[in-house]
């Protein structure tokens, strides 16, 4: 153990479940060796799935169809809602319908080289395997894929890859996969297997004896309070980009559940992992509510520059040719335009500081496609972008064949989350985590359509293939609301609402919310340094402060409340916001999308420090006054070779 | 710009709601319909009165959460949903009608928001196609002809808003309904369902207080996804299939 002033190092950690041998093996060997529950069993066992995105509502209807109990819960009106509906480009799988040398290995491979080398090998391995099956799954469900004339699937690239692997359903992809996952789950519905409640939100696990045996709710529309238990807890809430207030996430997406598991436990993983993508509407004014993504495929045809002057203010069609500054193709000649995400944001980031950047705020970049007009003809180019070009046009207002679209980055998804072993089981037992809410596969940066898989990967594949290890184990003595450790779990709950409410001082939730996004962006957002590292750490702890004696939240628990909702909320990202910092601030090096200033090369590229920082960070809550506690996990590549990226 | 807005207010299901009036000053032509009720609401809790609750989410036209009727329509002026609907559609002065979608299916439960399980509950009736996870076949077992993939994706696209139920002066779900028996009846994984399938969710949405259907279309002039019309010829032409078979 050694400790310095912002948190304690313990004990190493590491994966116990995944097996030793060959890598194209190891998940047959762990099904095998994975304990079965015989069909007459299942009956007996219950399972809690919390969010019914693609990884929750994927898990709740596989489980239910194999006659496990299962209950679920989402905070939206609908399970169709979750937010894994707004995913446009698509998802990939190793099918080789092209022909084009793709193959398992070669998206394993991708995945762990666009990680940065920060994610395990074994489980990317696995993703790679599974992702075949989840497109014969969806296909047999009516997913509505494109497809060729001859009624074949279609593909296509994606992200920088060298194959077109990328199975896509218009721009709606996300939209049709959770369709597909939401009437499985319907059905199980129906079928009587799984017991859905919406608008519903888990405020508390409740853990006991050291396991993970329920949780506590909230009923959105009556503020009851309510006690649920079982023998095991999936969470599969997504990620927590809404930290930073503005992002591409929904309004609702939060952290609240898989934080207050790690108040209870559970380790926290990698914090710092964001990826900010580069292709977004940029901020219009402070009322702003959320950034809109624009598909990054506009990159294959926009050219994207700012003035050469600083405080240049013309009309970009009155800037001539020579007084533009086209960075990304000076800068990265052999990749020009289609750099990756992390390197294309930064990018952006830099010429607005250096006061280029162009639109109201100073803080946008142009993507024209003036020349692609010229090339392909108005025509060609409406085929290929309309529908983007239209969702701009309706948004800003301005006319992207006209004048060059306006773009900046913004928070898109999170890396991190809370550990978990090959299994998907959390620190706590009991307590498994899927989809966007685990940190498990995409190291420090994820690559374009991989999100999609990994959330049909864990819940239709994974997690049922190995529940049921830990399951065999049960079920378990049977609790009721009196057990002092759901007592105690709601009375966390209903004390935290009661001095919600009770405070009733001079700022909104929002403007808090909003206060703590805009530290996040500026310190722990594209470019993070020890210093403002250390200064937002500082501004965090005051915001939090000011938010448990100031905030100023109407009406009564017993109702629809929305402002009591997203306090609680707010209340969980002030605490993560804290942790993310010590993160970034801890990894002295720059990788994947976690980038340090300190840590770069004479080029200005992100430099990893694989020596010393080849490790998960996983984070143990170490108590409210307390310093949190870092466990390493080490990596080791056996099949990859480690390597520094390079697009010049 | 400055506007007047007129919003419903309605403590919960079963009380009285009215309309209140309200006036906001400064507001941008760039925000969007629902960032404009964002700054209300702002406002509203600095003066200690209850915000306006209203359903949202992804705030990029495509979960479906967010829906109001505007000066009498369904998400309002232009044809999209209530969140892509920004200020500069309207005029400095002008004073704007917010309230809940209207229909006994559809109960409010309080301002803006209302209860559409309804919804969930027809595609429980049989909105899927039975295939329990791990028994596809390869993804390419089943070509199918492209201009029925996408019969079956013009269809497909329907987010469950409930902007149909809301314009129709019956309040019938026959839009929503039809959408979904479409896209699953042009695809071949659709078939071994098909026939039962349609009757089972007309008879959901009946249970479910929707009204009938008089082909009157306004369900598809408002629909922010563009769901064709001909859905509803489709449903009919199926559920006579059905029932001239004896299915139901």
């Amino acid at each position: 153990m050694s400790e310095n002033d912002l948190y304690i190092e313990g004990d190493p950690i590491r994966d116990e479940k995944a097996p030793e041998g060959p890598i194209n093996e190891r998940w047959d060997q762990r099904r095998f060796s994975a304990k079965l529950v015989n069909p007459a069993n299942r009956r007996k066992l219950s399972v809690i799935i919390i969010g019914t995105g693609l990884a929750g509502a994927s898990a709740a209807a596989t489980m239910g169809e194999a006659g496990y109990n299962v209950t679920t819960f989402c905070y939206q009106d609908s399970p169709r809602r979750a937010h894994s509906i707004a995913a446009q480009g698509g998802i990939n799988a190793a099918k080789n319908y092209r022909n084009d040398g793709d193959s398992i290995h070669r998206l394993f491979y991708d995945t762990v080289k666009g990680g940065d080398f920060r994610s395990r090998e074994s489980n990317v391995y696995r993703l790679a395997q599974t992702s075949v099956e989840i497109i014969d799954q969806c296909v047999a469900q009516g997913v509505p894929f494109a497809r060729e004339y001859g009624g074949l699937l279609d593909n296509r690239s994606f992200g920088g890859v060298q194959v077109s692997r990328t199975f896509y359903a218009r721009g709606q992809t996300g939209q049709q996969l959770l369709i597909g996952a939401y009437q499985a789950l319907e059905r199980q519905i129906a079928a009587g297997s799984v017991q859905m409640h919406t608008r519903h939100e888990m405020l508390e696990l409740i853990v006991s004896e050291g396991k993970a045996r329920g949780v506590i709710v909230r009923d959105m529309l009556t503020g009851e309070i309510e006690t649920h238990f079982a023998d095991a807890v999936v969470l599969a809430t997504g990620g927590y980009g809404n930290v930073f207030y503005l992002s591409t996430n929904a309004m609702g997406s939060n952290v609240t559940a898989t934080w207050r598991a790690h108040r209870k436990g559970a380790h926290f993983a990698n914090p710092c992992y964001t990826q900010i993508h580069p292709t977004c509407i940029p901020v219009s004014g402070d009322y702003q509510s959320k950034l809109t993504l624009m598909s990054e495929s506009l990159r294959n045809d926009g050219r994207i520059w700012v003035p050469k002057e600083k405080g240049d203010k013309r009309d970009p069609r009155q800037i001539p040719e020579d007084e533009r500054d086209y960075y990304l193709e000076r800068k990265y000649p052999a990749f020009g335009n289609l750099v990756p995400r992390d390197i294309a944001s930064r990018a952006a980031k830099n010429v607005c500081d250096e006061g280029r950047g162009v639109g109201p705020s100073g803080l946008g970049v142009y993507l024209d496609f003036a020349d692609a007009i010229e090339r392909m003809g108005e025509e060609a180019v409406e085929a290929k972008y309309g529908n983007l070009f239209d969702m701009y046009q309706r948004i800003t207002g301005e006319n992207p064949y006209e004048v060059p679209m306006r773009i900046y980055p913004a928070v898109h998804y999170t890396m991190g989350g809370l550990w978990v072993d090959y299994d998907l089981q959390s620190s706590i037992p009991g307590l498994f985590v899927t989809g966007e809410a685990n940190f498990s596969d995409h190291g420090a940066n994820r690559l374009g359509a991989s999100a999609l898989m990994q959330g049909l990967a864990d819940g239709y594949f994974v997690l049922p293939n190995t529940i049921n290890d830990y399951l065999s184990q049960g079920p378990f003595e049977k609790m009721d609301e009196s057990h002092p450790d759901a007592q105690e779990a709601k009375e966390q709950v209903t004390s935290r609402i009661d001095k919600l409410l009770s405070i009733q001082g001079s700022r909104t939730v929002d403007s808090f919310h909003k206060e703590l996004g805009s530290i996040m962006w500026e310190y722990c957002g594209m470019e993070r340094t020890e210093e403002g590292l250390r200064k937002a750490i500082e501004l965090i702890r005051d915001l939090r402060a000011e938010f448990w004696r100031d905030v100023k939240v109407l009406g009564t628990n017993e109702e629809l409340n929305q402002a009591l909702e997203k306090a609680g909320r707010v209340v969980d990202f002030l605490e993560l916001g804290e942790l993310m910092c010590i993160d970034a601030l801890h990894r002295r090096e720059s990788c994947g999308g976690h980038f340090r200033a300190e840590s770069q090369t004479e080029d200005g590229e992100a430099l990893r420090h694989d020596d010393e920082f080849a490790y998960v960070a996983a984070w143990e809550f170490g108590g409210d006054d307390s310093k949190p506690v870092l466990h390493k996990e080490n990596l080791e590549y056996e099949y990859v070779e480690m390597k520094q990226r390079s697009y010049k | 710009m400055n506007i007047t807005l007129r919003v419903w207010r309605q403590k919960g299901r079963d009380d009285e709601g009215r309309m209140v009036t309200y006036k906001l000053t400064d507001v941008s032509p760039d925000m969007s319909f629902l960032e404009m009720l964002d700054v209300l609401n702002e406002k509203l809790t600095l003066e200690g009165e209850e915000p306006v609750a209203f359903d949202h989410d992804c705030r990029e036209g495509i979960c479906g959460a967010c829906g109001v009727v505007i000066d009498g329509e369904a998400h309002g002026p232009e044809r999209t949903t209530t969140c892509q609907l920004h200020m500069r559609s309207f005029n400095d002065g002008d004073t704007i009608t917010v309230e809940p979608w209207r229909a006994s299916a559809f109960p409010v439960v309080k301002d803006l928001v209302v209860d559409r399980g309804a919804f969930d509950r027809i595609i429980q009736a049989g909105g899927y196609v039975s295939a329990p996870t791990g028994t596809a076949p390869d993804a390419h077992a089943n070509p199918i002809p492209k201009p029925d993939a996408d019969r079956a994706f013009d269809a497909a696209t329907c987010i469950g808003c409930g902007a149909c139920v809301a314009a129709c002066p019956n309040a019938s779900s026959m839009l929503f309904t039809a959408a979904k028996v479409t896209h699953l009846g042009m695809l071949p994984q659709g078939q071994p369902e098909r026939a039962s399938r349609v009757v089972q969710m007309v008879n959901q949405q009946d249970a479910e207080d929707f009204g009938g259907c008089t082909n009157i279309g306004e369900c598809a002039a408002v629909c922010p996804k563009g769901i064709p019309l001909d859905t509803i010829s489709q449903l009919n032409q199926d559920l006579l299939g059905s029932l001239s078979k004896g299915i139901g």
